[in-house]
């Protein structure tokens, strides 16, 4: 319990001209927990999402990372170059849409070993070694491993599209909707893939969703968005069992039961 | 030796927002202990609250107000206010619970959803999956099913995963949820006699248990819920 948050996220908001985007979000995140942001299309999740990880740049509020040699850098101040090196090497971002998370045009392998290649490995036996045991951690075989990810279906381009993110041994993965748009027999394996990777490696994961039964599935602690504001925010089985918000007990008395 | 868990003066009612705004009170003044290597069994009709009384001590629901202080690791958590990461402490070294039904992961296997708790406190997975073997057999769930995923077990068989995962670990604080409603006699015994070890163990437990049967041979101490009612009596 000594350890130290390794996100702060202080006060955050984003405008769009008069909307608003997200507004005044405010939490920590620690090493190895997975925070679910829920709502609705519109909500501001993948906008405070793309903040968090400077894929789009806040105006009002501080987001703080916990760096490898201990410091707190604060990321909006932080110079273009070692942000981008933070992203290619700490952090991982798992996009809903596979192609634009993957180089579609190179082989399967070279999508995972690009991302060694970024943090210094030069030693072409040794990526080629790191990348075939990435791709079969998440169930590709070796004989793929020459293949474009364009000759793979979608199920398989995510999978290979979390290798490619987990490689460099990140400590915070970014997910926008992962298992969106995929059918459920496709969905199920990925989620128990990667609630396996992210408890073996320790991961801390934000993950966005409109699907609850994912958040259940995969979250510790959960934040329901609306309207650009945090309604609700709390350990996710409690937010489900026990909903506050009434747009909280709307959103979860709408779950389908089958 | 601290009580391991104490439940003073606890509140709880349901704000239905989507039924215009009812308040639904649940109970109030709730006041009870348990003690080490003790069993106490939460009694009173269908309604009374039993079940939300659990669902509160394992940090499922939230709280009023009141206080819910649990013995954790040598200091006294409350868990009416404690945050999510301490909640997630607290179950994972302190406080078990057996659910009425078990929420199933799809492509984990039946011995791994029962080893699970123990990996997750860092024993090895053989390890872990040899004692959820042991545990498995002892309820006689057909070894042919500890691979498969409980998805299409029947009632019973996975009632006995639930009970076994529950059983797996060493919690001081042990919550049980109607763990025999649907099992056989043969499988009701084994369960009374994992109970009985619970205790000599110097485990707290609290049960709920509407096989009287059972009550009798496992309670040390019935807890009339009736008297937390926050509902005026029709």
């Amino acid at each position: 319990m000594s350890e130290l948050p390794l996100l702060k996220v202080h006060e955050l908001s984003k405008f769009y001209g008069g909307r608003i985007g997200c507004r005044n979000v405010s939490f920590d995140l620690w090493p190895g927990e997975v925070l679910a942001i829920v709502g609705e299309s519109g909500s501001g999740k993948t906008t405070l999402l793309n903040c968090l990880s400077t894929r789009l740049t806040a105006d009002v509020g501080s987001v703080e990372y916990h760096m490898r040699d201990g410091q707190y850098r604060n990321l909006a101040t932080m110079p273009e170059a070692e942000r981008r090196f933070l992203m290619r090497t700490d952090w991982g971002f798992v996009h809903q849409n596979p192609a634009d998370g993957l180089r579609m045009t190179v082989s399967a392998g070279a999508n995972v070993g690009e991302r060694l290649m970024a943090v210094g490995e030069r030693h072409y036996g040794r990526i080629r070694e790191t990348a075939g045991d990435w791709l079969g951690r998440v169930e590709i075989g070796l004989d793929r491993m020459d293949d474009q990810p364009r000759a793979f279906s979608g199920g398989m381009r995510q999978r290979l599209q979390i290798a490619r993110n987990l490689v460099t041994s990140p400590r915070l993965v970014f997910m926008d909707e992962p298992t969106g748009g995929l059918d459920v027999s496709v969905q199920a394996r990925l989620l128990d893939l990667i609630r396996g990777l992210v408890q073996d490696l320790g991961l801390a994961v934000i993950v966005v969703t409109h699907d609850l039964a994912v958040a259940r599935l995969l979250s510790h602690r959960m934040m329901v968005m609306k309207d650009g504001h945090v309604i609700e925010h709390g350990l996710t089985d409690r937010v489900l069992d026990d909903p506050r918000e009434p747009y909280t007990q709307l959103l979860v008395s709408s779950i389908l039961q089958v | 030796m601290a009580t391991p868990l104490v439940v003073s003066e606890v509140a709880k009612s349901f704000t239905m927002h989507l039924r215009g705004g009812t308040l639904l009170p649940v109970i109030q003044d709730v006041n009870f202990s348990v003690k080490a290597g003790e069993c106490a069994v939460l009694g009173g009709p269908s309604g009374a609250g039993k079940s939300s009384i659990l669902k509160m001590l394992f940090g499922n629901y939230s709280v009023d107000s009141g206080q819910i202080l649990v013995n954790h690791e040598g200091r006294v958590i409350d868990l009416a206010t404690a945050d999510p990461r301490t909640v997630i402490q607290v179950r994972r070294n302190t406080i078990g619970y057996v659910s009425q039904f078990l929420r199933v992961v799809p492509r984990v296997s039946a011995l791994d959803i029962v080893a699970e708790p123990l990996t997750a406190r860092g024993t090895s997975i053989e390890a872990a999956r040899a004692r959820a073997e042991e545990l498995l057999s002892a309820l006689n769930l057909p070894r042919e099913l500890w691979l498969l995923p409980p998805a299409t077990f029947s009632g019973g068989e996975q009632q006995r995963v639930n009970i076994a995962r529950g059983f797996i670990t060493d919690h001081p604080i042990l919550l049980l949820d109607e763990p025999t409603a649907s099992l056989d006699a043969k499988n009701r015994e084994v369960v009374i006699g994992m109970i009985e070890e619970k205790k000599k163990a110097g485990v707290a437990l609290l049960g709920i248990f509407h096989d009287e049967d059972v009550r009798e041979r496992v309670a040390d101490r019935i807890i009339d819920v009736s008297g937390f009612s926050a509902r005026k009596a029709a």
